[in-house]
């Protein structure tokens, strides 16, 4: 049974394991960290398909209870600490209404 | 600057990191919600982004359908032309310019039904064309009729009783013409596709990718599958990558088992290529390489 | 500006009008040409085959016409001078992507070496029955500019003024040849390059962010832009606005679709190409086009021997019509004659403009030959009476 937020990379248990559990410890684990993102909707052009919360691998979004301007729920970040900047919410939305970006890219690209 | 992560998500202070390369103000587009054309559409400018060649140097032409509209969502020079008649047409644009990239990027009923015999010769001539067909296994745009896609016992408007003719089998198809790249992955394998994408921009001859995209509002739904959603989930259950496959074992049908992966990648002279080797082999100097577009010469049609 | 020397096969020659076509499309600066072999005309391509790879140009024979006329719109965007060929039933098969052309307002040419019809009719033999084809033959309303040769000089004089015209006006240019003209051999003078004049599309000074495509000039023409230029235009067939986007409402049909009539129509007396002998006291004047205008010749001779007062008008361009020289002379003259391979198409023109204020005589010819001059000889004499 899948959760709903997505997870369809992570086993029921994993998903209520905190990220600080390892099965394996890697070697370096204390000096390499895990990529950090921040993830940007652009409410009014979702037309809530689902497909970001459902594949999202990090368990990031849900879809949101609030209607946008075309009535469409849009997805909502429900664990924000755990988006690892990988893009795939980027690339799997038809509609071009999500995207994150690191730490490095803001600094770049905000104004 | 520092942004500290917010608890919610954050106001795009920015335009979506791909807007550059697409028409941003004909957004929203017109496709329905759960469609995987703009998938298809993304990756491509994932691609394009990728090999870090300009968009001035890309022509996407397109035909008619859903997918059709690709042409005028992407913001390079771009072309909407007849039904099936996509390849012909980027063929002429691409013996006129060969200096640039051109991209077919059009339905699997655009190409392969109507312009399935330009999409035979343009494979056999290893014309200069990468060719995306998106293959949402029905006639989305005008309603949903029968595509030569779909699979055996789906229903189509054309089809109220289901589907008894053998659909084509695109990469088998491309590969028998002689397609010198051929490919096939769904919607979901969105990093596999950028990847084959990128890869197929910088081959030459003629590239086929299909691309397998949920239509929601018209297979999903007539079918009783459910919506996009429940066929992207039908794509991770049952896709499987085997660049190694037969050709038979690339049949799709309803709901079955689908192989995606990269079957065919070879370098082979293209029809630009054989056409001045030969030429010039045959008549030597008397041979004149061809005028092209860029040539500005006015004289034949170009910019001074 | 003058032709590219290249091309041009300067000299007096023996040709017949399916190759002099061919060298008229080589001095003219055509370096495309992609089409499928269709009797009559399938000696231009042969020809095209044979000199392209001598002087720059690109010759391809394409799978069918559809792709043959598609090719030739997609590399007249990318900056060539295209041309196919075809007869009846490929022109059929090409009609949509002409349409097409028109919309996206595409300078190209096509030539039609006519043959007899309906269907595959007779393959070998003249007819002149696509004339309306040429005009009505793709869906939707539009105005194209046709050109009909009666001799192999013509044939290739015609198809360099035929790309002009196409440049000029950013349309479709139809040369209607017949089988005839196409396999008659006749001595056709090439002029040295310096004496051909040549036009080229006008190509719009404007940067990228401020050029739209479909903004008409004053006569009303859009300034065209070259592809990869950093342009990064749309076209599309739908219904589209000055952005080259389709907008698919009733007021921008007015807007998109009616231009392209009236930039025919408002232009036209600097398309016309017409050759009037006799024509200021005539009581009868023969309206023809084609071969059909060169048997007429005989006839009119004979009959402007006998007193009669016999004018001639031979279309030179066939579309667009000249309605008011029609209107006008119907005004003066008693009857027109029209002598042409066909049950009756271009005469509908002439009787429509001539109002009914003057009779209109059709002599018409089912195809597979040329008249016989004594029938057009004995219709002037009917309508003299």
């Amino acid at each position: 049974m899948w959760l709903r937020t997505g997870g369809y990379s992570l086993s029921p248990k994993e998903a209520k394991m905190p990220d600080s559990h390892y099965w394996r410890k890697p070697f370096d684990s204390d000096k390499v960290k895990p990529s950090e993102g921040t993830v940007y909707i652009i409410k009014d052009r979702c037309k809530g398909c689902g497909f970001c919360v459902e594949f999202c691998p990090r368990g990031v979004l849900v879809l949101s209870t609030e209607f946008n301007k075309k009535g469409y729920h849009p997805p909502e970040v429900v664990h924000p600490e755990k988006c690892v900047n990988c893009d795939l919410c980027e690339r799997i939305c038809p509609e071009f209404a999500i995207y994150c970006l690191n730490q490095e890219e803001i600094i770049e690209l905000v104004p | 600057m520092v942004v500290e992560s917010p608890a919610r998500e954050a106001t795009p202070p920015v335009e979506h990191p791909k807007s550059l390369l697409l028409r941003m103000d004909r957004m929203p587009h017109i496709w329905c919600s759960r469609c995987g054309i703009g998938i298809a559409v993304g990756c491509f400018a994932a691609a394009m982004d990728k090999i870090g060649l300009s968009p001035d140097d890309i022509i996407v032409t397109s035909g008619i359908g859903c997918t059709g509209r690709v042409a005028g969502y992407v913001k390079v020079d771009s072309f909407h032309t007849t039904h099936g008649r996509a390849i012909p047409f980027a063929v002429g644009m691409s013996l006129a310019r060969p200096d640039l990239k051109h991209v077919v990027f059009s339905g699997d009923g655009d190409l392969i039904s109507i312009g399935g015999n330009h999409f035979i010769h343009g494979a056999r001539r290893n014309q200069n064309l990468l060719v995306i067909c998106v293959n949402n296994f029905i006639y989305a745009m005008t309603g949903g009729q029968l595509a030569p896609t779909t699979p055996l016992t789906a229903r189509a408007t054309t089809a109220p009783y289901g589907s008894f003719e053998r659909p084509f089998n695109l990469p088998a198809l491309a590969m028998s013409a002689g397609a010198s790249y051929v490919a096939r992955w769904t919607s979901l394998h969105i990093r596999r596709l950028t990847d084959s994408l990128t890869e197929a921009l910088n081959r030459d001859g003629f590239r086929f990718v299909e691309i397998l995209a949920p239509c929601s509002t018209i297979y999903a739904r007539r079918n009783k599958l459910g919506t996009g959603l429940d066929l992207m989930k039908y794509y991770y259950e049952n896709s499987v990558i085997d660049h190694e496959a037969g050709l038979e074992d690339l049949d799709i049908g309803f709901q079955s088992k689908i192989v995606v992966g990269k079957f065919r990648d070879e370098e082979r002279p293209s029809f630009t290529m054989s056409m001045q080797d030969h030429l010039g082999k045959i008549l030597g100097k008397k041979y004149t390489p061809a005028v092209t577009g860029k040539d500005n010469n006015p004289q034949t049609g170009g910019k001074a | 500006m003058h032709a590219d020397p290249k091309g041009v096969l300067t000299g007096t020659h023996y040709f017949d009008g399916d190759h002099a076509a061919a060298e008229g499309a080589c001095a003219a600066g055509c370096r495309f040409f992609a089409g499928y072999p269709i009797t009559p005309s399938t000696e231009v391509a042969e020809r095209v085959a044979l000199r392209f790879p001598m002087i720059g140009g690109q010759f391809i024979q394409m799978e069918d016409e559809l792709a043959s006329i598609a090719a030739v719109l997609g590399a007249a965007w990318g900056g060539l001078k295209s041309m196919t060929v075809t007869s009846g039933p490929g022109f059929s098969l090409m009609m949509e992507n002409i349409g097409l052309g028109v919309m996206m307002e595409v300078p190209c040419v096509v030539v039609d070496v006519q043959r007899g019809g309906p269907s595959t009719g007779l393959p070998t033999l003249p007819g002149q029955a696509d004339i309306m084809q040429a005009r009505w033959g793709s869906h939707g309303d539009y105005e194209i500019i046709a050109l009909s040769p009666n001799s192999p000089q013509e044939c290739f004089d015609l198809v360099i003024e035929a790309f002009n015209l196409s440049e000029r006006w950013r349309v479709p240019v139809f040369v209607m040849m017949d089988e005839c003209i196409g396999h008659m051999t006749e001595k056709v003078v090439i002029p040295p390059a310096e004496e051909i004049d040549i036009v080229t599309r006008r190509y719009t000074d404007k940067p990228p962010e401020e050029y739209l495509p479909y903004v008409p000039g004053e006569d009303l023409v859009p300034d065209i832009a070259p592809v990869g230029e950093g342009y990064r235009f749309h076209t599309t067939g739908l219904t589209h606005d000055e952005r080259g986007y389709p907008v698919m409402t009733a007021d921008c049909q007015e807007v998109c679709v009616h231009r392209l009539i009236e930039k025919i129509n408002q232009n036209a007396d600097k398309i016309f190409h017409l050759e009037k002998t006799n024509i200021d006291d005539a009581d009868i004047v023969v309206v023809s086009y084609g071969i059909s205008s060169r048997v007429a010749i005989p006839a009119v001779e004979r009959a402007r021997g006998e007193g009669l007062k016999v004018g001639e008008l031979r279309l030179v361009t066939v579309w667009p019509f000249p309605e008011e020289l029609i209107r006008e002379l119907a005004g003066q003259v008693k009857a027109f004659v029209v002598p042409e391979i066909n049950y009756g198409q271009m005469v509908h023109e002439v009787e429509r403009c001539a109002g009914g204020k003057a009779v209109t005589k059709l002599v018409p010819h089912g195809g597979g030959w040329v008249h016989d001059p004594e029938k057009i000889y004995q219709a002037i004499k009917e309508v003299a009476k």
